[in-house]
């Protein structure tokens, strides 16, 4: 119970940082000249999908340990992990054609980043759907781990292959070899963005964890059926 | 004496596996008839002035192809279910990961043996030269192909013991396949178009690479799978 | 030949096993009798390599090479003829090439399966299914035998046969152990009986000359 406590502290705390966040971007930074102001959901989207991607490899990650040491701590924090992805994938997925629309007149594009997002997401989709198939622990455990090890190992491979279609989509301005190409106060915003995107992961995914450990114990004392 | 005995075990379950196929038959012939259905459909469905044949033809192909490898897929550990001998397999004294070899080899023997009846049909269907560039398409074919199968054999022994298994193997396998695919895709394309061999080294490459990571890989989680 | 200790498994909030430990020797035949859920198919599978126990520990000498499993599931394939499955699980068990059909005429004639040798296992009728499954499960000629419900499903013939075939292999030396829910089946062959109930064996001796009615009612006074 504390640490569903801690975690909706730190998820209340990101989402105002959130807020903050927001107003600063839309009132306290300048506008891109080329994109206008359709540009801001930048700071919104780039960090959920880098939120997203790294859930995945922490999905994959929590998977190997697991396989090895049983523990199913490592079980419950891959599933924790893997819904919180999800949520941030679908985040992507709805602010980029918002952001989208104005700028490229369509409402999808097959461009590289959004695609991506998009494989990603089928990925999680992939793995949640697997766990709620199997009703005995210790097998979705195991299934499960198998499924979040080749999740990650697909995700460089998933890179490669959006990255040969010409895209519609910004290049990278932030993440690139040598420093940021963005100006002083959008950098600012875009990392103050990150910050509170990585709040948002640590929150949720500790309630989620919290959530799942309190759900088990139930279900050992025998009150709620298998979900 | 390991490694030979492994690959002995091996073959003893894909003769096995292709044995009863090649007595049963009908998964082999529904894939066959879908591949012939597809080429015939979409020929006498499309508009000869709207786009042209060598654009949308290495979709076509593929697509053939991997409603092949599901329907193998699918099939392969369903097997040793209806008869119930996966125990039978798990308490010989084998590798567990000649079982995933040998189911790995039977499988892609089935899709194998769908793709060397679609390519000819194809050449004919589609009015495509294929015949000067059979080396290099049977060699990307063959590498895309493992690509997915390698992946597909080893969730199809997961997928197996849940409900809806047919229906969960082919969502779980849609990410997996999409890299492996879209190269294959792309590199028919370019080569049947007849571009320079230089320029589809690339993809030959990155689906080489992808094969030997998710081979590696299944061989390694296979176990997790079928041990309790 | 056969060695479990202190074995402790569990499914879950349910205890399959509960420090079960005994040992058979060649030329012993144990019989576990209990009802349905004791933890018996889990000991055979315990046994036999195919679930690894939560502590303790089970050995069986030569590994699993030198196990041969009869259950109720026949692990033949349908598709197949009697033959070549008995081909395909030989050269699981690395029955040299030499030795094959020698061992596989005379285990079809032992089980009276000579004339179905070549016909496909989906055609048989289900007692020589079970006869099949038993030539298969001998094939590769094991040390021990573990045995889960043989006799469900054979007919009165058959279960005779099988009945047969396992003292004359216990006079060969090999070590067996039975689990059912039927006294009367598995009490003559044993040397051994165990009653097995809520994963703990509740008795465990010799038969000592004990008849199937005796042992039936000792069962019912340990268990009851």
């Amino acid at each position: 119970m504390k640490m569903l406590q801690v975690g909706r502290w730190i998820t209340a705390i990101g989402l105002v940082l959130l807020v903050g966040v927001y107003v600063r971007a839309l009132s306290f930074t300048p506008i891109e000249q080329s994109q206008g102001l359709a540009q801001k959901i930048f700071y919104l989207h780039v960090p959920a999908a880098i939120w997203a991607e790294t859930a995945m490899i922490l999905v994959g990650l929590a998977s190997v340990f697991y396989l090895f040491t049983k523990d199913p701590r490592l079980d419950r924090f891959a599933a924790s992990s893997a819904e919180v992805g999800t949520v941030f994938c679908a985040i992507v997925l709805t602010t980029g054609p918002i952001w989208g629309k104005p700028i490229w007149g369509t409402w999808w594009t097959w461009d590289a980043r959004l695609t991506f997002t998009l494989f990603l997401f089928l990925l999680y989709v992939g793995y949640l759907l697997l766990r709620s198939a199997i009703p005995d622990p210790a097998m979705r455990a195991r299934y499960a781990a198998v499924l979040g090890i080749c999740g990650m190992c697909e995700v460089p491979f998933i890179h490669l292959s959006v990255y040969m279609f010409p895209t519609l989509h910004p290049m990278p301005i932030v993440l690139q070899p040598g420093r940021p190409k963005l100006p002083g106060d959008m950098l600012t915003t875009w990392l103050l963005s990150l910050g509170v995107f990585t709040l948002l992961y640590v929150g949720f995914v500790v309630q989620r964890y919290a959530l799942s450990y309190l759900r088990e114990q139930l279900e050992a004392a025998g009150e709620v059926g298998h979900a | 004496m390991r490694s030979p005995s492994l690959l002995r075990h091996a073959w003893a379950v894909a003769a096995k596996d292709l044995l009863v196929e090649f007595r049963s038959r009908t998964a082999i012939l529904s894939a066959a008839v879908f591949v012939v259905l597809v080429f015939v459909v979409f020929n006498f469905g499309r508009d000869p002035t709207a786009v042209s044949n060598v654009d949308l033809a290495p979709s076509i192909l593929w697509v053939t192809f991997t409603f092949a490898a599901i329907l193998a897929l699918n099939r392969a550990f369903q097997l040793e279910l209806e008869n119930q001998a996966l125990d039978g397999l798990l308490l010989a004294p084998i590798e567990r990961s000649s079982i995933y070899l040998g189911k790995l080899i039977a499988n892609l023997g089935f899709v194998g043996t769908i793709e060397l009846i679609g390519v000819p049909l194809f050449a004919l269907f589609f009015n495509v030269p294929v015949l000067p560039y059979l080396l290099p398409l049977a060699l990307l074919i063959a590498l895309a192909t493992v690509g997915f199968v390698a992946v597909g054999t080893l969730f199809s022994a997961m997928t197996v013991r849940t409900r809806f298994a047919e229906l969960l193997l082919p969502v779980l396998l849609l990410p997996f396949m999409i890299p492996p695919l879209s190269w294959a895709v792309l590199a028919t394309g370019r080569l049947l178009a007849g571009r320079p061999l230089s320029e589809i080294v690339g993809w030959l490459n990155m689906l080489a690479v992808y094969d030997v990571v998710f081979v590696t890989l299944a061989i390694l989680l296979f176990p997790a799978t079928v041990n309790e | 030949m056969l060695l479990a200790e202190g074995l402790r498994h569990s499914f879950g909030a349910v205890r399959a096993l509960d420090d079960v430990s005994f040992s058979v020797q060649p030329g012993q035949t144990l019989a576990v009798f209990g009802p349905n859920g004791a933890g018996k198919t889990t000991l055979l599978k315990v046994l036999a390599g195919l679930v690894q126990p939560q502590h303790g520990r089970a050995q069986v000498e030569g590994g699993r090479r030198a196990i041969g499993w009869i259950g109720h599931q026949p692990q033949l394939y349908g598709q197949l003829t009697v033959r070549e499955n008995l081909r395909f699980w030989a050269s699981l068990y690395d029955v040299p090439e030499s030795e094959f059909p020698r061992r596989k005429d005379s285990l079809l004639v032992r089980l009276g399966l000579q004339d179905h040798e070549h016909r496909r296992v989906s055609e048989l009728s289900r007692g020589l299914v079970q006869r099949a499954a038993i030539a298969r499960a001998l094939i590769h000629d094991p040390r021990v035998l573990l045995l889960d419900e043989p006799f469900t499903g054979l007919d009165r013939m058959a279960a005779e046969e099988l009945r047969e075939l396992l003292s004359e292999d216990a006079a060969e030396g090999r070590a067996s152990v039975l689990v059912t829910h039927n006294v009367d089946e598995g009490a003559e062959l044993a040397t051994h009986i165990a009653f097995m109930r809520a994963g703990r064996f509740a008795h465990f001796a010799p038969r000592a000359g004990r008849g199937p009615e005796q042992v039936g009612e000792d069962y019912r006074n340990a268990i009851a």
